[in-house]
């Protein structure tokens, strides 16, 4: 029955949170978008950045309110369904999470309302401000909460008090954890490949369907800079971030790569399928002493296995890791080749022409964020069983509730949450389908009409 | 000198929830009001006049909710599972509310329909469930050794109802007076008539709740006066003027509400010193618990190392917050024009 409550806690937070986080990874990458598209258009005064602009600002007004939704859930199952965690370890997390409220939350929301609605009412100078301190708050909210996950990965800076808390000594060390910094390259590096890959997609799209349209052509020819020049830097990152799980997360990188055994001249598995039931693959395709080779640099290099923690309960859930790993880096070698073959492409002027290239960047449009998924499962699943890694236990941080609700609101939220999402993804892409319209040529929206009492209505100061 | 750091952290939470409660009172106030417009016009414009600040306001209950865990941890880890399902009815009214303003610029014919209804029901459900998790807070919670050990349903009482019931009205009373404030015209007219209602309804369930809360716990009947040997005057007399600044607001919200020559802003300010009456009343009854009768502050609080830092940045953040969200709210100033969106 217990059992129960742990595993139902865990799915919970495991889809509320995979659900959740698609929509930080684009808005921050499109948060930065809009600001150069404004700026851009403030600089050039080519109409067509602002159309962009106008387009694109509304696909992030629908994505950033399901993501504002979506993480008032976020604050509030920590306390729901883990409160031994919260107990424990809001000393030393609490905070972190306090500061993005104050730092982000407040900022993007108040200022979202004055870039999406102020137009009229400020200035374009102020209007730009307004755009950018959104831009500023999505990236402070990716710092703190990165640095909260960080320090539940690598928790330094604390001693643990008479209650068993984790009471922070050194903020410097625990807000910049070890793996702090990298990680944040990596999340905000995925946000923007992400954003990139849809802003390409779209573009794509519109192109098959009217060729030689002029502001798919420009968002296209940024989307293809973008991919040409982060994927293969967030390769670069994540290696070395990767270098860093190998020494601080010896488990986890067990499980990433499928090593059982403790041991030089480690194989690499290319395929498997890893179990913990028998403690070995249940099939594999290796390549002798590789895997010392990939993670050390040379094949005596004595590699961890998970054999080494002693059983089963001590040992991460290795297939999902290790496929939520390959599922990563594979689309991460795909927006390499994205980005590579448009340059090529751009160079030799072909890159309106060539539908083949042109399907396959639609084709990659969500593929960021399933990377960003698979990426996240990667670091939360490989760090079980642990919630603090090494220090507390997923399963003793769960809260004092039976299954029955947790079953209940787990159906609520994927019942809602499916609502939601199908409703806003047909939004957006019934938006993309259109494409961006000439300011001129935006009809007025139905249903808001002049000549309508309200309208006709004196209007004091608004516009 | 020393800080009393957990009682700051008390006030600062209390002020917190004090600001949400009350601007994103007026939202929800709004969406209750939805299904009374006229026609999808009028609605346009009730959206309207909330859409650039709704989020804004809701903030102030990410704060709330994060405050809570970041100073009184142990207070946190005890209400949110005693409170699980109001909490969890709570999320998802907001949810839907909180889409629904995109979401019903974006749907035509049946999806706008559908988003209408999701806007007022979302946050119809959001009001009661609150109300219910300030019910169920209210009447205590069964703790031992810093958990929970009461039973998933403990919060459902005919109190927590009548709480419930309550605070749908305050928003209400709160959301008519904001369009007293924004609109004009037919839409001005009939808010007219809805914060009249309201400001009734409130008086008329405060009334109830405030007899019903000196029995819900002989601390809280001692606290007012109500002691085994009658009333205490010297007990009672101090606490008067928080009951009769409640009355003295609502009849401004009333009164302000029924003349066309009263001040627009006459009702918003009657409807703010109800809720303050209100929350300044609950709260003389359990000061100085976090987890009513159970645990106090103090006892909830976390480490000085993290209220410190904490404090640190709310002193230097939170000016600033509050100065850009006058701002905005300053920019938006002004009666609301239905076709105010940006699409």
């Amino acid at each position: 029955m217990h059992l129960d409550a742990i595993l139902l806690a865990r799915l919970q937070f495991a889809f509320t949170i995979a659900w959740h986080i698609i929509f930080p990874s684009f808005t921050i990458g499109l948060a930065s978008y809009l600001a150069v598209l404004e700026g851009l258009w403030l600089i050039t005064k080519r109409e067509a950045f602002d159309v962009l602009y106008r387009f694109w600002v509304k696909i992030f007004a629908i994505s950033f309110g399901m993501g504002v939704v979506s993480g008032v859930v976020m604050s509030y199952e920590f306390g729901t369904n883990w409160s031994v965690f919260a107990a424990k370890a809001s000393p030393a997390i609490g905070p972190m999470l306090g500061f993005e409220v104050l730092t982000a939350f407040f900022l993007e929301a108040s200022f979202l309302g004055v870039a999406l609605f102020g137009r009229q009412k400020v200035g374009p100078g102020l209007h730009f401000l307004a755009t950018c301190i959104v831009a500023v708050g999505t990236l402070s909210s990716a710092f703190w909460i990165i640095s909260a996950n960080s320090w539940m990965q690598h928790p330094e800076g604390f001693v643990i008090d008479a209650h068993g808390r984790f009471v922070v000594v050194d903020w410097w060390k625990a807000i910049f954890s070890q793996t702090m910094p990298l990680r944040l390259a990596h999340m905000v590096m995925a946000a923007y490949l992400s954003t990139a890959l849809v802003v390409g997609a779209a573009s794509a799209f519109m192109m098959l369907k009217r060729q030689g349209h002029a502001e798919s052509r420009i968002a296209l020819r940024m989307a293809v800079g973008m991919a040409l020049v982060v994927a293969p830097l967030q390769l670069l990152i994540g290696d070395t971030a990767g270098k860093q799980v190998g020494e601080l997360q010896p488990a986890k990188l067990a499980a990433i790569e499928g090593f059982w055994d403790t041991r030089a001249h480690q194989p690499f598995d290319v395929v498997a399928w890893p179990d913990r039931a028998i403690q070995g693959d249940r099939f594999h395709i290796q390549i002798p002493e590789f895997g010392s080779v990939v993670t050390h640099g040379h094949a005596d290099a004595v590699v961890h296995g998970l054999k080494e923690l002693g059983g089963p309960q001590n040992e991460p859930p290795v297939f999902v890791v290790f496929w939520a790993f390959r599922i990563m880096v594979g689309l991460g070698v795909l927006m390499i080749l994205q980005g590579l073959w448009g340059a090529v492409l751009w160079l030799r002027g072909r890159l309106d022409q060539s539908r083949l290239y042109l399907r396959f960047a639609t084709l990659m449009g969500p593929a960021g964020f399933i990377a960003v998924i698979a990426g996240w499962t990667t670091a939360e699943v490989g760090r079980q069983p642990w919630v603090v890694y090494g220090l507390l236990r997923t399963a003793d941080a769960v809260a004092p509730v039976g299954p029955a609700q947790v079953s209940i609101s787990l159906l609520a939220f994927l019942i809602v949450y499916a609502i939601v999402f199908c409703v806003g993804a047909l939004y957006i892409l019934r938006l993309m389908a259109e494409g961006p319209l000439p300011v001129a040529q935006q009809p007025p929206p139905p249903d808001r009409a002049p000549g309508s009492p309200l309208a006709a209505a004196p209007q004091g100061e608004t516009s | 000198m020393t800080l009393d750091l957990p009682l700051i952290w008390a006030g600062v939470l209390a002020v917190a929830v004090l600001l949400y409660v009350v601007l994103d009172g007026f939202d929800l106030g709004i969406g209750i009001l939805f299904p009374f417009a006229g026609d999808d016009r009028e609605r346009d414009a009730m959206m309207a006049s909330i859409a650039p600040v709704w989020d804004g306001n809701e903030t102030w209950l990410v704060l709330g909710g994060g405050g809570l865990m970041i100073a009184f941890p142990t207070a946190y880890a005890i209400l949110m599972p005693a409170l699980y399902l109001p909490v969890t009815l709570m999320l998802m009214g907001l949810i839907l509310r909180g889409v629904a303003f995109e979401f019903r610029l974006h749907g035509r014919g049946r999806g706008k329909r559908f988003w209408t209804i999701a806007f007022a029901g979302g946050s119809l459900a959001a009001a009661l469930a609150q109300g219910f998790v300030l019910g169920g807070f209210i009447q205590g919670i069964k703790v031992a050794d810093d958990r929970f050990i009461g039973q998933p349903l403990d919060w459902a009482t005919p109190y927590t109802l009548v709480v419930a019931l309550g605070l749908v009205a305050g928003y209400v009373l709160l959301g008519a007076a904001w369009l007293l404030i924004k609109t004009d015209g037919p839409l001005h007219e009939r808010a007219r008539g809805w914060a009249q209602k309201a400001a009734v309804a409130v008086g008329a369930i405060l009334a109830v709740v405030s007899v019903a809360t000196l029995f819900i716990h002989p601390e809280i009947a001692l606290r007012w006066g109500a002691g085994p040997q009658g009333l205490e005057q010297k007990r009672l007399l101090p606490l008067l003027p928080i009951p009769l600044m409640g009355l003295v607001g609502l009849m401004m919200a009333f009164f302000g509400a029924r003349s066309r020559e009263a001040h627009a802003h006459a009702p918003m300010v009657g409807a703010f010193l109800a809720f303050l009456s209100g929350y300044v009343g609950l709260a003389v009854g359990f000061m100085p618990y976090v987890v009513p009768y159970a645990v106090t502050y103090e006892q909830a609080a976390s480490s000085p190392q993290a209220l410190t830092l904490m404090l640190v940045g709310v002193a230097i953040l939170l000016p600033f917050i509050l100065g850009y969200s006058a701002w905005v709210y300053w920019i938006f100033r002004g009666k609301v024009a239905a076709d105010a969106g940006y699409h």
